[in-house]
């Protein structure tokens, strides 16, 4: 870890579960002292989206999912009901999903974590670079406009421009 | 006289929030002066470390009071 001067990091996913980890990854490595450039491609293009409100977390064949309530009295919170319900039902059960993703926002509310826009927004303050791929955005029939300000839409050839040196450079791919 | 020239209560933030407002937070010091975190995420007494090793700031202290961890920086 010492002498590494870069992090280059490949954001390929959009879930509200796997938005975490790019954005603490990327505001903590800059705060460190690092130089950070942030690649989101397919996926992880729904991260820089201005509109974060539609991010959604199926616990439907994410069995590693714990599922605990948010709310209540303490037994209660601990009880896991992932292993309880089968998934059958999670798939068909309209409204699932939303209901888990209120409630893992929930959780993260109670347990101090910060939000998806506050740890992006972070990011931008600290001067991570944030790169979209323009290949990406054209397939899934985005425009330009639908993302946050500050984002550069580039190809791959620029990511590697960024990661550059791997003697220097710690690339992760999430 | 106070031993330390800014306060920054962290209690109840997860991570990395104690480390990026600590961040922020040094970003408006001057070289020299001491900077008091308290934090409530048990992550943080190693994080506060790390930080500390990774951006050359000095730690001077790190212990708990009250059933929180107290941290004090010494800007370089």
């Amino acid at each position: 870890m010492a002498g590494t001067e870069k992090v280059a990091m490949i954001c390929t996913k959009g879930t509200l579960d796997w938005a975490y980890p790019p954005f603490i990854l990327g505001s903590t490595a800059v705060a460190l002292g690092k130089e950070v450039s942030m690649f989101f491609t397919f996926y992880g293009l729904n991260l820089l989206l201005k509109d974060t409100s539609k991010l959604r977390v199926s616990p439907a064949g994410n069995p590693a999912m714990p599922m605990k309530m948010p709310y209540g009295p303490d037994w209660l919170r601990k009880i896991d009901w992932a292993p309880k319900l089968p998934n059958i039902f999670m798939n068909n059960m309209p409204g699932f999903e939303w209901a888990a993703s209120k409630m893992m926002l929930q959780s993260t509310k109670n347990h101090g974590v910060a939000s998806i826009e506050e740890l992006r927004a972070m990011c931008q303050e600290f001067d991570v670079k944030i790169l979209a791929c323009q290949m990406t955005v054209e397939l899934f029939g985005y425009e330009q406009s639908d993302f946050i300000d500050g984002v550069e839409f580039v190809g791959a050839a620029t990511f590697f421009d960024e990661a550059g040196d791997a003697s220097n450079t710690m690339t992760l791919y999430l | 006289m106070a031993d330390f020239d800014q306060e920054l209560d962290a209690s109840g933030l997860n991570c990395p929030l104690p480390i990026l407002r600590t961040k922020k937070t040094i970003n408006t010091m001057d070289a020299g002066q001491v900077l008091r975190v308290v934090a409530t995420d048990p992550g943080s007494v190693k994080d506060i470390e790390a930080f500390c090793n990774q951006t050359g700031n000095e730690l001077i202290s790190s212990g708990e009071e009250g059933g929180k961890f107290v941290f004090m920086i010494k800007k370089s």
